[in-house]
């Protein structure tokens, strides 16, 4: 058979996305297993990935008045029982040691007086909990990792490489088939295990807080790999974007005390099961401002339709309120909320409240793993936003997912070097099969460039209104089935998308085209699950089931590819300890 | 029943201030001729970033447009351009700012793969050369790149107070966006300069408390190429959006050197 015709390059182990995850179990591998080669694919500069936006903070118990137990108390009710409970206990046991790990590879972690690392209230935490770095956690966090990447030279960067789509051989994935920007050429990667770190998907919809490149591929090329999605109907709407962008105000502002207020001035979430009201600048565990986000969100829809937001230009907003905490605090602890304010809203909060909406945030859901990190799928391992680990249920608490892509990124590593070593170099006949059907894929991709008629940009469009039309905050059986057929149409329409650009070099049109279809399929698992799942549960709140129903649903949602959209199935949620009950919030009724 | 409250998609944006118009730098590799520019019409609001303008000429009138961005709120370091002749972020500058007929163009002092895309591997490679981690009892037995470590399987988080924190700290604040370059007279021209984003990053290791790798750095610093080059412009600094300061990083380093060699003097003269 002949060889393929594409440049090639065989690597251990392929990490696909260069942010936390990536680089923490490309950091696991090269510390652990240096003989093995690593090739860290990121479709920008690893220190571009969205992991640099997250900005309150990453969990883990610190405190002596803290306890694994409360950890996961607090993140199996935040996820409204739908957390895999041995994947929290696994978690919280981890993640002091992940943080403390980072302080020794030089994250500039905020301190206390005597030196020790300092950590801040987060929403939904019954304890301070969360170490931070300023309110740029997330930027130092990526670049700690980055720059010690430097140091092995075992780790081969291909940055600027989209990916196009996994190879595989026999229901194993083999490898894959990316494309170099710079270059101008496809490139049949090889390896022994593949590990997806490609982020969430939460750019379907039309405010979000994300990154542009937020756009989910890593979901849908596994999916179509075989692997299953899991819980996608679980998208997070962070309570506190700025009007339009969605730009985020971390919520490390309520952590230290902002409060938040309506047109009257009022503090209206101790109307919806938060209160008493607190006194501003002295935050309480579980209270008010710092109860979990789902609440807080659903809170300002209902305000919104109590005619009680404030109408701007850029849409109805709230008031987040941080005069109280003083010049020198902002400083210290939200420089970079304050610059935000400044730049995107001409607001100083020193001064003023700043406007503030929900915008959608982060997807729950992703491909489906276990405890190894494993999809299923041999050879291919997935860590991160990407992943459904189980630890989020339906609603993530804040600052649990830095820490996620540190605990699971390094056990992906982990798995990902056993299984390369395990299985060796590829037989000639694996070679063969793989280069021609990376052949064959490199053909369709390329052949999307000069040809087409519909304008991704308007597919675009339509989608992120559909989303956030009718898979908001709050969904009904109408909305999700209009949803279900516009998803269908422009899926339809996907089809003959067109790309103007046929420039090899730096084709951004045609990327995010690319980027695109994969969106479409991810925006048709979710639709398909909210429109099934009829219940209310976390993230995912139907104004038809407004009830947890936890006979019907107390179930994972499945999705695999099927022959007119996605199939489903349901898969039980592992209770080891705690057994569902009511999320209490605010002091007791 | 939606609780969105807007659309990143606006067309035409909220608040409507008119038409901007942008002349832009386009190039393509391998062309007959060395780059030209295009003029468009944009329309804009109190909010319509330079990366919102490029993003709806690219959606709008060209799509083959070819720019870098990404977190669209100045963090990562991806949309550096020139703007009006001066390096700035594109994502953090508002076309409302701009005078009547603004110029994009790419970042000054790097070679251009296309359009406003220029190649910033030369970055990498210098930020490499000054060992931008933690060089010591790091968690880790590795003291060297390539030789094998262990990691911890459990450590606890040192101790750093708030003035060794502060030491660095302005240092640590680095996007990588690389205006510094653009605004330097000398990173244009003398091949291998480390530049003013590299030695921030090489003073920020070098004055942490847990670091220990300043000797191996200054051998990379203190070279013809590693910071004698500057002349102490300081337009790297002005330039800077996150306040680094680079100009003050490449002096600190200045001194230490000059202070090595006073050392070598005595101890051999």
């Amino acid at each position: 058979m002949k060889a393929s015709s594409l440049p090639q390059a065989r690597v251990d182990v392929l990490i696909v996305g260069g942010g936390g995850a990536g680089l923490r179990a490309a950091l696991e591998i090269a510390e652990a297993r240096p003989h093995l080669s690593v090739g860290l694919v990121s479709k920008v500069y690893p220190m571009r990935s969205h992991t640099v936006a997250a900005e309150g903070g990453a969990a883990g118990v610190r405190s002596p008045d803290d306890s694994f137990a409360a950890h996961f108390a607090d993140t199996v009710a935040g996820g409204d029982w739908l957390c895999d409970q041995s994947v929290v206990e696994h978690f919280v046991e981890r993640a002091p040691a992940e943080l403390a790990l980072l302080e020794r590879w030089g994250c500039p972690w905020s301190r206390r007086s005597d030196g020790e690392v300092d950590i801040r209230r987060f929403g939904g935490m019954s304890r301070a909990r969360t170490w931070f770095a300023a309110d740029k956690t997330g930027f130092h966090l990526l670049h700690t990792l980055f720059q010690r990447s430097l140091r092995y030279p075992q780790i081969r960067r291909f940055d600027e490489h989209f990916l196009l789509d996994l190879l595989t051989d026999s229901g194993a994935v083999v490898g894959a088939l990316a494309y170099d920007h710079r270059e101008g050429l496809p490139l049949h990667l090889s390896a022994g295990a593949v590990i997806l770190a490609t982020g969430g998907a939460a750019r379907v919809f039309a405010q979000n807080t994300n990154a542009t490149i937020v756009t989910g591929e890593g979901m849908s090329m596994a999916m179509r790999a075989g692997a299953t999605l899991r819980d996608l109907e679980f998208v997070q709407y962070h309570p506190t974007g700025l009007p339009g962008s969605g730009i985020l105000i971390s919520e490390a502002a309520r952590g230290e005390g902002g409060v938040l207020l309506n047109s009257a001035g009022h503090r209206y979430l101790a109307d919806y099961g938060l209160g008493p009201i607190t006194e501003p600048g002295h935050p309480l565990a579980k209270h008010m401002e710092l109860g979990p986000r789902d609440r807080l969100s659903q809170a300002f829809w209902h305000e919104q339709q109590a005619g009680r937001t404030i109408a701007t230009p850029d849409g109805d907003v709230v008031h987040l309120d941080l005069r109280h905490l003083g010049r020198a605090r902002l400083r210290q602890r939200l420089p970079l909320i304050c610059e935000l304010a400044r730049s995107y809203v001409g607001i100083d909060p020193l001064k003023a409240p700043i406007p503030v909406a929900p915008s959608a945030h982060y997807t729950m859901g992703g491909v489906r793993t276990d405890l190894t990190t494993s999809t299923g799928v041999p050879g291919l391992y997935a860590a991160g936003e990407v992943a459904s680990s189980g630890l989020h249920g339906a609603n993530r608490l804040g600052s649990n997912s830095l820490a996620e892509l540190l605990v699971f990124g390094r056990e992906a590593g982990r798995q990902a070097a056993l299984h390369a070593e395990a299985v060796g170099s590829p037989t000639t006949a694996t070679t063969a099969a793989t280069a021609a059907q990376a052949d064959h894929l490199a053909a369709h991709y390329l052949g999307m460039r000069g040809a087409g008629s519909e304008p991704a940009a308007e597919i675009r469009r339509e989608l992120g209104r559909t989303m956030a039309d009718h898979l908001g905050i709050f969904r009904d059986e109408a909305g999700l089935q209009h949803a279900v057929d516009k998803l269908a149409e422009l899926k339809r329409r996907y089809a003959a998308v067109r790309v103007t650009d046929t420039c090899p070099v730096y084709n951004t049109e045609w990327a995010e085209a690319i980027e695109l279809g994969g969106m479409l399929d991810l925006a048709q698992v979710m639709a398909a699950g909210a429109l099934a799942r009829r219940e209310s549960r976390g993230a995912h709140q139907r104004l038809d089931h407004p009830e947890r129903d936890d006979h019907g649903f107390l179930r994972h949602t499945l999705a695999t590819t099927g022959p007119d959209g996605p199939r489903l199935g349901y898969e039980d949620v592992t209770i080891t300890t705690s057994a569902p009950a009511a999320r209490t919030y605010g002091a007791p009724a | 029943m939606s609780a969105c409250t807007g659309c990143a998609d606006r067309t035409p944006p909220p608040t409507n201030l008119g038409k901007a118009t942008l002349r832009v730098f386009r190039y393509r590799p391998g062309g007959l001729v060395n780059g030209w520019h295009d003029t468009f019409e944009v329309p804009y609001g109190t909010n319509t970033s330079v990366i919102d303008a490029l993003q709806w000429i690219k959606e709008h009138l060209d799509p083959t447009l070819a720019f870098r961005a990404s977190c669209r709120m100045g963090i990562c370091g991806s949309c550096g351009l020139m703007i009006e002749g001066r390096p700035r972020l594109a994502c953090e500058t508002f076309v409302r700012t701009l005078g009547s007929q603004a110029t994009i163009e790419p970042l000054a002092n790097f070679a251009v793969e296309r359009d406003l895309v220029v190649d910033k591997q030369p970055f990498l490679d210098a930020l490499r050369s000054v060992r931008p981690w933690v060089v010591g009892d790091d968690g880790t037995r590795a003291a060297e790149p390539g030789q094998p470590a262990e990691p911890a399987q459990s450590v606890e988080p040192g101790r750093q107070t708030p003035p060794q924190l502060m030491k660095y700290q302005d240092f640590a604040q680095c996007i990588n966006c690389l205006l510094c370059y653009a605004a330097c007279p000398q990173a244009g021209f003398e091949r291998g300069f480390l530049g003013p984003a590299a030695t921030a990053t090489a003073m920020r290791y070098n004055r942490d408390s847990r670091d220990h790798g300043a000797g191996k750095r200054l051998e990379v610093l203190d070279t013809d190429e590693g910071i004698w080059p500057c002349t102490f412009v300081g337009a790297c600094s002005q330039v800077c959006p996150k306040g680094v300061d680079p100009a003050a990083a490449i002096q600190m380093a200045k001194l230490i050197a000059a202070g090595r060699w006073a050392k070598d003097m005595v101890s051999h003269g």
